[in-house]
């Protein structure tokens, strides 16, 4: 019976630490960036604009104001949770775009990486917390190329 | 909660993809009613493909909204091809689907 017992106290000690483990191993795959290693952390991170450029562009850069990018939102957001972005540009060879923020907790929205092929023409649906200047930055032959609009937002859609 | 709805339809030289997903998109500033923040979980990365040929990457922040939604212009791609839209979000999680160009 004694014997019993201490292989069952074994047997709990055993799993008990097999738990602890797995836990430890789950918070390690959540706290660590580098499975995502291409997602730009640091961009996303960043809570200022000029932060936000360093992390993208390594160090610092020069944007070109363009007419050729068209960066459709609306003029007034009623709802910051749900706002609708497009950004078309006519810009040769475009290897990227990116939507940013002003004033949201965190510029970096979204990048859209195009492949040799597509079309600079994106659309998706962004989180505004209160009005803000939206940017689009469009990299084109090694230039990076902006467009701003100010949207109104008249409810927040970040925080709570 | 995973989902996703996409619809390929041939425009001329382009293929244009929109795709719907299913996902809360919390940006980890939010609290909850209990006054503890709610963790993030967002998508990080959408990817287009056609096979093995990655055409289109997509990164997302917590500034998207709940359940995204992303249309794209895809080239080289025809009426009757088969593309591939996946995501993974910041906890690991993923899904994926196959949508027909029409």
């Amino acid at each position: 019976m004694q014997k019993f017992n201490n292989e069952r106290r074994t047997l709990l000690k055993g799993s008990a630490m097999a738990m602890a483990l797995g836990i430890t191993g789950v918070a390690q795959l959540l706290t660590t960036p580098k499975a995502f290693a291409a997602w730009p952390k640091d961009a996303f991170a960043a809570r200022s604009m000029d932060d936000v450029m360093k992390a993208l562009f390594d160090g610092s850069v020069t944007t070109i104001d363009s007419g050729d990018i068209t960066l459709t939102a609306p003029d007034i957001a009623e709802n910051g949770a749900v706002v609708p972005i497009s950004v078309e540009s006519s810009l040769p060879n475009v290897k990227r775009i990116i939507i940013l923020v002003e004033d949201n907790p965190t510029p970096m929205t979204a990048a859209f990486n195009l492949g040799s092929s597509s079309k600079a023409d994106v659309s998706t649906r962004i989180k505004m917390g209160k009005t803000s200047n939206v940017i689009a930055l469009v990299e084109s032959d090694g230039n990076i190329y902006a467009t701003r609009k100010n949207v109104k937002v008249t409810i927040g859609g970040c925080g709570g | 909660m995973a989902g996703i709805k996409a619809k390929a339809k041939q425009q001329g030289d382009f293929v244009e993809i929109k795709t719907l997903m299913t996902h809360p998109m919390e940006t980890g500033l939010r609290k909850g009613k209990d006054g503890n923040k709610i963790p993030a979980n967002h998508i990080t990365e959408i990817t287009v493909k056609s096979g093995s040929e990655v055409l289109m990457t997509v990164e997302y922040g917590p500034a998207i909204s709940q359940n995204p939604y992303t249309s794209l212009m895809i080239g080289g791609k025809k009426k009757g091809d088969v593309l591939n839209v996946s995501w993974v979000d910041n906890t690991g999680k993923s899904d994926s689907t196959d949508v027909e160009v029409k």
